[in-house]
């Protein structure tokens, strides 16, 4: 099992680890610091940009000429909405692809995951209509919708996945104990894959949050979340690096930390059978 | 309480037989084993008889009532799976509490049974803890604790002792046996081992490819198997058997005689051959003996002391009222 690693080797591996890491990061970094910058020297030489002295101003301007809390509410409620929703549909399927599987579950699955490879412009259209004739446009409820069947592939999926890993015994045991189906899954199933549902939901909040063909096409102002408004700020009126910036730091810091918090979840899920 | 019956029952997998139609008749209260080799249908079998799996055709009656639909829940049996099958996420308490929650008893009755039935099998001390933090041995016993709260009408066990190691089985083996001679309950058992099958049984059920070779007690087994295969099956080292002259000299198609049932000797006796392997257990030796011009090796048993080396000849022989005799369709010859 343990594996002698030199000290070179091990130094190495972390150098390397922390440029991809910097490598990765390092836009993000950028944004921020532009965004402490007045408009003037967010345009200069690199060099001449960390060494500008640091503001408040942009924050303040974006604050006044446009809602946060508004945006913010409707990322909040269309990225939950959409992935509780998810939920409720996804682990009942993947219970069933799962644990009784079909002579066409497989071919379910890959069907799915087909539909992710259709680029989205290709339904706009009908989709657009659809929700103009049922006066759905600029609702959060036609986002929530959509963006659920969207990442809906997706959830199936990773539950199928984890659910795959968890002992066909134990569950029958469940049974031999006298459980109905509503009691297997709720006492005995769901408690067994709370890592993976955990992670599925995580992730699927953070695809939500980012979404940003739908929530731009489908919303004008009142159901328009945090990636409208950052993208108010690439006006045509010219470029403003500074408030896009601050407006860009804005839109992604609650992701952001709620992925810090739930970064060890996150990783403990996705490999999750990968290490056991 | 706890007589199964099981009517034409068939199983098929697609287009693969299993199990084809078979009859077999559990009663109330008796210790059945479930023997044959890998893959013959004994688990399937079991799971029939639990409801994890549909029958494919024929009735499975519970305590005469009909339980062919019924789902598992219903069938008031309870199951031991070789993986122990615990809910890792509950405490031992929890895991034994389990079947009697989901019966609906409230919460003082559910604890003075898993209290009492921890008492039994020595887990009052591990109560709090998670299966994950148990030995091999003691998350049997709580698969067993698990099993028994719900007071079924019969247990189902699919080979529980095999994930543990030879001494532990010894211990466990007596625990199950004690634990049916105290409770009277119906067990059903599967099992690889012959030890587990003879010591434990009431009567054992030998499958072959889905079908009943033979049902009977482990001595009748022993004494008068029914056919070729039941004689080899049962009893170790297998019975040495043979056809060909020396068949025909007693009447028969193929002859049987067990390791036991055969006289070693140096100087005299029936047949001579020529020492291969002896392997030494100390009280017993088995012989393993080539060039009798019968079978290619026949095993004898021979006491501890009986002193011979590679390459040596020996001359054996049977006794006479323990040969089996089988005619050519490997039927025993009354
Ligand atoms: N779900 C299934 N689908 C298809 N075939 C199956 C299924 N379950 C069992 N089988 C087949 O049925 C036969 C009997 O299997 P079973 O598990 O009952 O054997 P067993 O006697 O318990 O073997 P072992 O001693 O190895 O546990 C095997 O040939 C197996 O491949
Ligand atoms: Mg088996």
């Amino acid at each position: 099992m343990a594996r002698a690693v030199t000290p070179r080797r091990k130094a190495f591996n972390t150098l390397a680890a922390w440029i991809v890491g910097v490598l990765v990061f390092f836009p993000i970094l950028w944004i921020v610091i532009l965004s402490f910058k007045t408009e003037g020297d967010a345009i200069k030489t690199p060099l001449a940009v960390l060494s500008a002295p640091w503001t408040m101003e942009s924050y303040a301007v974006v604050q006044e000429r446009s809602d946060y809390f508004r945006h913010f509410w409707n990322s909040v409620v269309i990225s939950l909405g959409s992935t509780v929703i998810g939920l409720v549909i996804a682990v009942p399927s993947a219970w069933a692809m799962a644990f009784v599987p079909g002579r066409r579950t497989k071919d379910v699955l890959m069907w799915m995951l087909s539909t992710k490879m259709l680029p989205p412009v290709g339904v706009l259209l009908p989709i657009y209509l659809i929700c103009q004739s049922l006066g759905l446009l600029d609702t959060k409820i036609a986002l929530v919708v959509i963006l659920m069947l969207i990442n809906l592939p997706i959830m199936i999926w990773m539950l199928y996945t984890y659910f795959k890993e968890i002992p066909r015994d134990i569950l029958e045991a469940a049974r031999m104990d006298g459980a109905s189906l509503k009691e297997e899954v709720l006492y005995v199933l769901l408690p067994m894959a709370v890592p993976g549902i955990a992670s599925t939901l995580l992730l699927n909040i953070i695809l939500a949050w980012n979404e940003s063909f739908w929530t731009l096409n489908l919303t004008a102002a009142k159901a328009a979340p945090l990636t409208a408004f950052i993208a108010s700020y690439s006006s045509p009126e010219g470029l403003f690096y500074a408030k896009l910036s601050a407006a860009s730091t804005m839109a992604i810091a609650p992701i952001l930390i709620m992925g810090w918090f739930s970064q060890k979840q996150l990783v403990r899920g996705l490999t999750f059978g990968a290490v056991k | 309480m706890g007589r199964i019956t099981l009517d034409k029952v068939s199983k098929s997998f697609g287009e693969v037989e299993v199990i084809p139609p078979l009859d077999l008749t559990i009663d109330d209260g008796e210790f059945v084993v479930f023997v044959g080799p890998s893959g013959c249908g004994k688990s399937t079998l079991l799971r029939l008889i639990a409801g994890l799996e549909d029958v494919s055709g024929g009735e499975i009656r519970i305590d005469r009532e009909p339980a062919t639909h019924l789902p598992p829940a219903k069938r008031r049996l309870a199951m031991v799976f070789q993986s122990y099958a615990l809910y890792p996420h509950m405490t031992v308490r929890k895991n034994i509490a389990f079947p009697l929650r989901m019966a609906g008893l409230d919460k003082a009755e559910q604890d003075r049974k898993v209290e009492e039935a921890a008492r039994v099998l020595n887990l009052t001390d591990y109560l709090d803890r998670r299966p994950g933090q148990l030995s091999g041995g003691q998350r049997q016993r709580v698969a067993i604790g698990r099993s028994i709260v719900r007071e079924p009408s019969a247990f189902l066990f699919d080979e529980p002792l095999s994930n543990l190691d030879a001494a532990l089985r010894v211990g466990m083996r007596l625990e199950i046996s004690e634990l049916h001679a105290r409770l009277k309950t119906t067990m059903i058992y599967v099992t690889h081992d012959q030890v587990e099958a003879m010591t434990m049984a009431d009567k054992i059920v030998v499958l072959q490819a889905g079908r009943i070779e033979q049902v009977g007690s482990p001595l009748e087994l022993y004494r008068t198997p029914k056919n070729v295969f039941v004689a080899g099956f049962i009893g170790s080292p297998k019975m040495n058997l043979f056809s060909g002259p020396e068949a025909a000299k007693h009447d028969a198609h193929t002859i049987g005689i067990r390791p036991e049932h055969i006289a070693a000797s140096t100087t005299e006796g029936t047949w001579q051959g020529r020492v291969v392997v002896s392997e030494h257990l100390g009280s017993d030796t088995f012989l393993h003996v080539h060039d009798t011009g019968l079978a290619e090796v026949m095993t004898v048993r021979v006491d501890g002391e009986f002193d011979v080396r590679h390459g040596d000849s020996v001359f054996l022989t049977p006794e006479p009222d323990k040969i089996h005799r089988f005619d050519a369709a490997g039927l025993r010859i009354a």
